[in-house]
């Protein structure tokens, strides 16, 4: 026999608390997109490294969650001097200015060293092979103009939540910039 | 000297010369990068920059600028680290006559202190003008692919939610849910690689609320609301089959075995710590510990570290035996969801009538999620040693709330480490202390010497983010006491069920229980009421209902 209270109440306790709970909840969830929405904003934002920031330290290459980092260099033509003796391309003491494994900065020679017209050369990147380790940066900024620098690059950066280059950055260079400008390039030598 | 020789003949190829080149001695005004080189070029700490690589990386130009500057300052012992004979060739150089070169690099440095301060704001080579109509190649930049996706992203999720609900409550199909899921997992796991997610959106949102200048995506903010809004009518119905991770986790469930209740309600309290966790640090803006951590996005890009990877593999193989693992026991967001889908208004049944009690669906279960029925008590008196309990742990939870705050803030300074910048500071304090030769140039030197610029500047941020960590600390342990409380509160309340039912918050509407049930079979036909073993459906025996 099913014994039921003389009056039953139209909605239970616990039926009640949940519908209250609910209400609340929705409440706030509302409350929180009206605190957001006059902040958040439309536009996707996508990493990028500030040139004029980055100290050319070698995380980049080490520490990005790809396996073969995102971060690349890049060569403004530009502001290149297309100089005989290269600091980016040439260790600091080349037994000779050739295209030798010996005499190369770049661990896996990304840089293409061509004659263009005396006394010339033009240093193009393959990025294929460029692993984002900056030797060639240091050695361009230090000595040259500075028209070698990193840049992230954006078909293959996941854009990731949270840059894991960007927690160990030392120079604080990483940072979000607005999607339709995804890209720091320097125009100007240092 | 041959190499020489011929280095000195490449530079004397350049339009200018390489000495020209340098940097003005002065220390450069720029608060950058360069300028922190420009400091430690022609200041005190000048050892440092020509160790980089054991390796004396200066050119022929530079190396006359240094011993010009020797020259000047008459302190050439200062300098150690390039006097050193691993530039044997410089010191003959030097060696075979004294005087007459001097003068001629004092000169030298003269005139490329005109040469540079007339030069200041050009650079040191201009870009030639070509005369054999080369053209010059063009800066390639790709554009990110993000861009088309968010819309597609977001209308995939709601449509994804909404059948998801359809399929649990009113279509009670679990191949539905199977497909749904098998497309999640293929287009939010390995097409889109796991990002974005909801799980990780939860310190976008934290950040967003507690630093005003951090604007948080709107796909961001739909990914967060949503699901939690689905939840408050149609369950976990996002869990089920939507969330790649826990698709993933589902599709590779083979032999379950059954959690014993407290080390299933223990570990239940893990994900909240680790939601409170996650939400102090991405409130402090210190890390974004959900996604640093994740073991699927790994798996999904096929790529990362080595250790997340193997956690990913892990989860998946534990994954095969106990189901869910990462949802039931660590996922902050599932956290969130169970809250949300205790108080949902539509949930997720069993049975479609009337429950014949035969425990299938409790064995079905692989998360532990169907509760069976319980019996009521015989006399009120009975429920007297339930409330005194009850009574106690409500009492209990301000004093487990006090003593978890005063637990997190005797953690908090560590926390604390965890934030770059606060990190940063400590190292450079303890520098100063204690001053360590930096030998190599290394990313941690390269940083300490951006601290160095600013130190004052620094050492406040990171006080402020300190403080900000006490009172997260206490925040957090207050968190994490209340968890703990409220998890005691569950366990002690008495719930009336007259049926086998699934838990609102622990059910991952899955729709695995439904098959179980004789009773769906029948409905479905697949099964015929007469058979042995399928008794015909009783009504609900009265005895269950409970005086609340």
């Amino acid at each position: 026999m099913d014994v039921k209270p003389p009056n039953p109440p139209p909605v239970s306790r616990r039926q009640f608390l949940r519908d209250g709970s609910r209400a609340a909840a929705l409440t706030g969830l509302g409350g929180l997109l009206g605190v957001l929405g006059t902040r958040s904003t439309s536009a996707t934002t996508v990493w990028q490294i500030d040139p004029s920031k980055c100290l050319r330290c070698d995380r980049c290459a080490t520490h990005c969650v790809l396996e073969q980092s995102a971060v690349k260099c890049v060569h403004a033509h530009a502001i290149c001097g297309y100089c005989q003796l290269c600091t980016g391309y040439f260790v600091p003491e080349p037994s000779e200015l050739n295209t030798g494994a010996e005499n190369q900065l770049c661990p896996t020679a990304a840089i293409k060293r061509t004659f263009v017209e005396d006394p010339y050369y033009e240093y193009v990147i393959d990025e294929q092979l460029c692993i984002g380790c900056a030797k060639c940066v240091e050695g361009c900024n230090r000595f040259g103009n500075g028209s070698l620098f990193l840049q992230i690059r954006h078909d293959r950066c996941v854009n990731c939540n949270e840059c894991s280059i960007a927690q160990v950055c030392p120079g604080d260079a990483f940072r979000r910039v607005a999607v339709q400008h995804p890209y720091l390039l320097k125009t100007t030598s240092h | 000297m041959g190499a020489r020789e011929r280095i000195e003949g490449a530079v004397s190829f350049l339009r200018v010369p390489r000495w020209l080149t340098l940097p003005s001695p002065s220390p450069r005004p720029s608060p950058q990068g360069e300028g922190i080189r420009g400091v430690a070029l022609d200041q005190t700490n000048a050892p440092l920059l020509f160790q980089r690589g054991k390796r004396c990386s200066l050119s022929l130009g530079e190396r006359a600028r240094v011993r010009g500057n020797d020259a000047q300052n008459n302190a050439p012992a200062q300098n150690p680290a390039w006097t050193p004979d691993h530039d044997a060739p410089s010191k003959a150089f030097t060696t075979l006559g004294h005087f007459w070169p001097r003068i001629a690099q004092m000169a030298v440095v003269v005139l490329m202190l005109v040469f540079a301060i007339a030069s200041f704001a050009e650079q040191r080579f201009p870009p030639p003008e070509f005369e054999s109509g080369y053209a010059l190649p063009e800066t390639k930049t790709p554009p990110p692919r993000t861009l088309p996706f968010q819309y597609v992203d977001v209308a995939v999720l709601l449509g994804a939610l909404v059948l998801a609900s359809y399929l649990v409550l009113k279509k009670r199909s679990r191949n539905g849910v199977l497909a749904l899921s098998i497309f999640s997992v293929v287009y939010f796991g390995f097409y889109r690689k796991g990002c974005v997610c909801a799980i990780g959106s939860i310190q976008n949102i934290a950040l967003g609320l507690f630093d005003s200048s951090y604007a948080v995506p709107w796909v961001v903010t739909a990914f967060f609301i949503a699901p939690l809004a689905f939840a408050l009518f149609a369950g976990r119905s996002f869990c089920a089959a939507v969330c790649p991770h826990g698709a993933l986790q589902d599709l590779m469930l083979w032999k379950p075995v059954k959690v014993p209740a407290w080390l299933e309600q223990g570990l239940g309290v893990l994900p909240f710590a680790y939601l409170g966790a996650a939400v102090l640090l991405a409130a402090t803006g210190s890390a974004f510990i959900i996604c640093e951590y994740d073991p699927f996005v790994p798996l999904f890009r096929m790529n990362g570290s080595h250790a997340m990877l193997l956690a990913g593999v892990a989860f998946l193989l534990a994954a095969m035996f106990v189901g869910r693992p990462y949802c039931r026991f660590l996922c902050p967001y599932g956290a969130l969801l169970r809250l949300a889908s205790c108080v949902s208004k539509w949930r997720v049944t069993v049975t479609p009538d009337s429950c014949n009690r035969c425990r299938l669906c409790e064995e079905a279960c692989p998360f532990g999620a169907i509760e069976e029925p319980t019996t009521a008590p015989t006399h009120w008196l009975a429920l007297i040693g339930d409330r005194k309990r009850l009574a106690w742990l409500l009492a209990l939870v301000p004093a487990l709330m006090l003593a978890g705050g005063w637990f997190g803030s005797q953690l908090s300074i560590a926390a604390s480490q965890l934030n770059p910048t606060v990190a940063l500071a400590e190292r450079f304090s303890l520098q100063a202390k204690t001053p360590v030769e930096l030998g190599v140039q290394t990313a941690e030197s390269l940083a300490l010497m951006r601290a160095a610029q600013d130190p004052k500047a620094l050492i406040s941020q990171a006080l402020e983010i300190r403080r900000n960590f006490r009172l997260g600390g206490w925040l957090f342990g207050g968190w994490l006491g209340l968890a703990v409380g409220a998890k005691l509160i569950s366990l002690a309340v008495r719930r009336s069920r007259h049926d086998y039912e699934p838990n609102r918050a622990s059910c991952f509407a899955c729709a695995r229980c439904f098959s179980s049930c004789p009773n769906e079979r029948v409905r479905l036909g697949l099964m015929r009421r007469e058979l042995p073993g399928s008794p015909a459906p009783q009504p609900a025996p009265a005895a269950a209902h409970t005086p609340n």
